[in-house]
């Protein structure tokens, strides 16, 4: 394993651990804005079992997007991210190793309680079943591409709302899948085409984007 | 002067040979212009199906190709210039977007008020629409993040950097929401135009596109100019160039 | 020719509205561009007048600079 990347890992999931209630925030953002629609759509079951999947999904692609934002941040204010760029290893490690620990912190949390959240909207058990697989197939492909952003933002005045507003184009055909795979679920069909979709995606992401970010990363500390 | 490759590569060359050249974009993106619209209106026949709202083809399609075109030139540009540290071609790059952009809106608009006669409403989830949609976010997301870098080299670099990772995933967007739109519409009606085209009708749509391209020739080209001039205000030869009179 | 008269072309067989709405929008939008393009350029020129007529020193020959690297 890569000194830089399990060092950066284990370091950000101790800060995370230090700041245990920062750390819930994308989880608390998460519950409270799903829990909006049904109050803005309407309490009926059946229409609310059919916009459950996309809302469920654009709600953690926010959630993701606004925790991503001090990804760098910090690190950049006090200094360590120029030393952890100068180290001897790629910064390809750095990024993943960011991604890897935002996705532990903000990640992991929204699909434990994506079956709780489904049960709010009255999701047959098989449903959810396929919202756990997509999304936990999904929020990887999230943390990568949100850490892309921070990367290419890092500094800047508006970072969060540019953050948003150039990942989530990105992030369409994830959501699409992701939200698609229910849907298929809830009328009869099988959702394998949908994921084996999303786990190709998530792999293309994984073997792209690390890379776009340390190329970021080094155009933002020039 | 031998000519190279890079020749005008240099900010003031190319200053000089576009400054010739813009005019003669704009006669021929008029000239085609009237040809064009000429022919889409006074020659090519109504249409069997859609009647005469069908003309709205000849600015609609031709904007929806410029704006995927433009949009894949600005990356080559910003991509050759992020490569090789070449200022003239980002400075290129950055002049594209504010037209790859303002095409993407026309065609929206055109496709817009095409639909609202055609499938009844103003507004569709079709899979081109819906593609078109997000590649004006594209184009959003490159013009914010540049005009938030105050930097022009970082700026530069981090637009060639979204646009070079924006044209990756133009198909897989364009995939996907291609399967979402058959998937939630079932057996879709084809929601383009007439399968066969009249062959006045292919002309003169083509016609419109070699105008539309002339213009973004014309407008890029001036825009780049006004950009090398903002940025290369201390350098020698825009010194000497508005010490002449500054009427160039 | 396909009308038999001006009221038939702005008609457009019952959808003027939207023909024209669309080629209006678009000469309304590529009409305003150039002229902002062009008057960016002008702009641009006027402030590199200014710039160098303000760091221009006295008795300088037209067009070089002290310190100006090439």
């Amino acid at each position: 394993m890569n000194p830089l990347f399990v060092q950066v890992l284990v370091r950000d999931l101790r800060l995370a651990a230090r700041r245990r209630i920062e750390s819930l925030l994308p989880l608390a953002f998460f519950v409270v804005a799903v829990s909006l629609f049904p109050l803005g759509v309407g309490p009926e079951p059946q229409t609310l079992r059919l916009i459950a999947p996309g809302i469920v999904w654009v709600c953690a692609l926010l959630a993701a997007m606004l925790s991503v934002n001090t990804l760098y941040a910090g690190d950049l204010a006090d200094g360590s991210l120029e030393q952890m760029l100068l180290a001897p290893h790629s910064a390809v490690w750095l990024a993943l190793a960011k991604a890897a620990g935002h996705w532990l912190t903000a990640g992991l949390p929204l699909i434990l309680a994506s079956p709780v959240i489904g049960l709010l909207f009255d999701l047959s058990t098989q449903a959810l079943g396929t919202l756990v697989i997509g999304l936990a197939l999904g929020t990887p492909i999230l943390s990568l591409l949100g850490g892309l952003g921070a990367a290419m933002t890092l500094g800047l005045r508006s970072a969060g709302m540019l953050l948003v507003l150039i990942v989530l184009p990105l992030a369409v055909p994830a959501l699409i899948f992701g939200a698609g795979a229910v849907d298929a679920v809830e009328q009869g069909l099988s959702a394998s085409g949908h994921h084996s979709l999303l786990g190709a995606l998530l792999i293309a992401t994984a073997m792209g984007v690390p890379w776009a970010t340390a190329a970021a990363l080094r155009i933002s500390t020039e | 002067m031998p000519l190279t490759l890079y020749t005008y590569a240099s900010p003031p060359r190319f200053y000089a040979l576009s400054g010739l050249m813009v005019p003669w974009f704009w006669a021929a993106a008029i000239a085609l212009t009237a040809v064009g619209l000429w022919m889409g209106f006074f020659v090519a026949p109504t249409d069997a199906t859609q009647g005469e709202v069908y003309r709205v083809i000849f600015i609609h399609v031709p904007a929806a190709w410029m704006s995927m075109l433009l949009y894949l030139v600005m990356a080559f540009w910003a991509a050759i210039g992020w490569a090789f540290n070449a200022r003239l071609a980002s400075a290129v790059a950055r002049s594209i977007a504010p037209t790859g952009a303002m095409f993407t809106f026309l065609a929206l608009w055109t496709g817009a008020l095409w639909g609202k006669p055609t499938w009844g409403t103003y507004w569709v989830w079709d899979a081109r629409l819906t593609s078109e949609l997000i590649l004006l976010f594209l184009y959003l997301g490159y013009i914010a993040l540049t005009e938030a870098i105050d930097d022009p080299r970082r700026s530069d670099q981090a637009g060639a950097l979204l646009a070079v990772v924006g044209s990756v995933n133009v198909p897989i967007i364009y995939f996907s929401v291609k399967w979402w739109n058959t998937l939630h519409q079932g057996a879709s009606v084809s929601l383009t135009a007439a399968p066969k085209m009249a062959t006045t009708m292919l002309t003169a749509m083509l016609i419109m596109t070699f105008a539309f391209w002339a213009y973004a020739f014309a407008v890029v080209f001036t825009r780049t100019r006004a950009r090398l001039l903002e940025r290369e205000r201390n350098a020698l030869w825009v010194r000497e160039l508005v010490a002449g009179g500054g009427r160039s | 020719m396909n009308w038999n008269s001006p009221a038939e072309f702005f008609a457009m067989g019952g959808s003027g509205f939207f023909v024209w709405g669309s080629y209006i929008v678009c000469a309304l939008c590529m009409g305003v561009e150039p002229v902002l393009a062009a008057r960016r350029r002008k702009r641009a020129l006027r402030e590199a007048a200014d710039e160098r007529n303000r760091t221009a020193r006295a008795g300088n020959e037209d067009g070089h600079v002290q310190d100006e690297e090439d």
